[in-house]
């Protein structure tokens, strides 16, 4: 059976919302947020700080309890799913990139105990050859030196580097979705296309979905097929990235636009 | 996560604390040095004096009640006849033995329940945390009188189990708090993803990046530790057998040594554990600042 036929799509979101606190206090972080995506497609989220894009990531990631809603992974709900056992077969599927990857990485591992860690989550046990031969090639796919770097801890490396070891430690299980929390954004400008040259990659490479996260709505042009826009946790505007960018519906994603001159070729504004 | 430049971390910290250590810190810190000295010594006193000064029997009677200081007795005798001098030695291993006993003992439940409570949050945190207020609240003199008079026998291991399982709950709410904050780190969520189980990341995520902070309230209960324990000798509660310091205070009050004027029999342990005490919290506050740049004073 097709797990890619339109009526199942890989992942699908139905009014998912987290809201924090109760009563007057309460913020509604993501509001009835609906939406799907389709192996291989690469969509963008974009909106301010504080948009809920972050949580959105958390909760997709599973990290995160919903208080609604659901997640639907190719037509099943996995918002049910909370024992270890069972979110691991998720985790298997779906994995996570994060913007601060100096955070990221426990500084009391190496990079080679980092990424034997990740390994964990796949059910099979590998044989010590496996889990090197696996972690090896996801390190030059993301276009590092194994022998140079396994032995190294995170303060030794470099905040690029440990950006694309962050995305190998996803690839070492090899998910179908990989959501990338603005792993850009800590990054120089020239080592961002790196990495958003290398997320491409990966999408050609392994078909993989990619989820990015960014509030760059030039990263998001650049990178992706389709762009949702929230703002104040809901999803205001959704749509292919030509699309929406061309021809914004929502006043919020007007306002964005805006603040980008040099994306709209507006005559007489300096970029 | 949203983009908050992160604070140095404990872990950074504790990294670069032990390289400052190495460094230059343990040599420009007079504070630490002395403390550590001061412990150097009376820990050497304990341990290998009775050999150096062939002195190994703190029961055996050498002369009369509250002789005073002479060549045979160089710190006088007690009550019952007993050289002063071979208790001292013989009190401070006991003193030291029951503060690590409880010290480890209240480390470890503080720490357990802290991380458990501060990591898993919601009922289980709402629970473990009013026990752990209940303890505080109950003065821990009554507790520890109580279950001091419930034990048959009470030897070095049940007086530190007894005293490390009233002092935890401090250890517990200080190692919570900073639990709640560092569940947060993406490092956390990261394993997390990788399947780690909730004991795998307390252990491995979390308390790594406070070790520091563990030890340093391991320091504490430990000196608190050596205090309880003389707290209860002198009430008569102490170990069954052998001398400790708290005993030989207790002796010396029952049997008038102040109002007699044997001030050998009740300064000297006083002055020792007095000494401990100023160490520990000397080493303690001096580690504080070497891991907390915020109380260093340039």
């Amino acid at each position: 059976m097709n797990t890619t036929k339109p009526e199942a799509p890989m992942l699908e979101t139905r009014d998912l919302s987290r809201a924090f606190g109760h009563g007057d206090h309460m913020v509604r972080a993501v509001d009835r947020v609906s939406f799907s995506m389709q192996t291989g497609e690469i969509v963008a989220v974009v909106g301010e700080s504080g948009s809920g894009k972050s949580t959105l990531a958390r909760l997709l990631l599973r990290l995160l309890d919903p208080t609604g809603g659901q997640i639907l992974l190719h037509g099943q709900d996995v918002t049910t799913l909370h024992h270890r056992g069972e979110l691991k077969t998720y985790w298997q599927k779906v994995q996570g990139a994060f913007q601060d990857s100096f955070a990221a990485f426990n500084q009391f591992y190496t990079v080679r105990r980092s990424l034997e860690k990740a390994l964990n989550v796949l059910d099979v046990s590998l044989s010590k050859s496996d889990r090197t031969q696996r972690i090896e090639t996801s390190l030059r796919e993301v276009g590092l030196d194994p022998a140079d770097i396994l032995d190294k801890w995170p303060h030794q490396l470099s905040g690029g580097q440990l950006q694309r070891v962050m995305i190998a430690r996803a690839l070492v299980v090899g998910p179908e979705l990989l959501i990338a929390d603005e792993p850009t954004s800590m990054l120089d400008a020239s080592l961002r296309v790196t990495v958003l040259n290398l997320l491409l990659d990966l999408r050609k490479s392994h078909n993989m979905s990619i989820l990015f996260i960014t509030h760059d709505l030039g990263q998001a042009n650049y990178l992706s097929d389709r762009i949702l826009v929230m703002y104040r946790g809901e999803l205001v505007e959704q749509g292919p990235v030509e699309q929406v960018l061309a021809d914004p519906q929502h006043e919020y994603t007007q306002r964005l636009l805006a603040d980008v001159p040099r994306l709209r070729g507006k005559s007489g504004v300096p970029a | 996560m949203t983009a908050i430049p992160q604070e140095q971390t404990g872990g950074q910290m504790f990294m670069a604390g032990l390289k400052r250590t190495r460094n230059t810190m343990s040599l420009l810190n007079p504070r630490f040095m002395f403390g550590l000295v001061l412990l150097g010594f009376l820990l050497f006193f304990g341990i290998f004096g009775p050999f150096i000064f062939n002195k190994t029997d703190p029961m055996k009677f050498v002369g009369m009640l509250y002789d005073p200081p002479s060549a045979t007795a160089w710190l006088g005798t007690d009550n019952f006849g007993r050289d002063v001098f071979t208790q001292l030695m013989f009190g401070i291993r006991t003193s030291l033995m029951i503060g690590i006993i409880a010290g480890t003992v209240a480390t470890l439940i503080g720490v357990l329940i802290g991380t458990v409570a501060g990591y898993t949050g919601g009922m289980v945190e709402e629970v473990l945390m009013a026990l752990t207020n209940i303890v505080i609240t109950i003065p821990s003199i009554v507790i520890l009188i109580l279950l001091s008079i419930a034990f048959k026998t009470r030897s070095l291991l049940v007086m530190g189990i007894i005293i490390g399982v009233t002092t935890w709950p401090w250890t517990a709410r200080a190692v919570r708090a900073q639990t709640s904050s560092l569940r947060t780190r993406e490092h956390v969520d990261v394993a997390r993803l990788s399947g780690t189980p909730t004991l795998g990341l307390i252990f491995w995520e979390i308390i790594p990046y406070m070790l520091s902070y563990i030890v340093m309230a391991f320091v504490l209960q430990l000196n608190s530790g050596i205090l309880q324990e003389a707290a209860l000798s002198m009430l008569g509660l102490g170990i069954d057998k052998g001398i400790s310091l708290g005993i030989m205070l207790q002796w010396a009050l029952l049997w008038e040594s102040v109002r007699t004027g044997a001030w050998w029999a009740f300064i000297p342990p006083t002055l020792l554990l007095t000494l401990i005490a100023f160490s520990l919290l000397l080493l303690q506050s001096s580690i504080d600042e070497i891991f907390n740049p915020r109380l260093r004073r340039s």
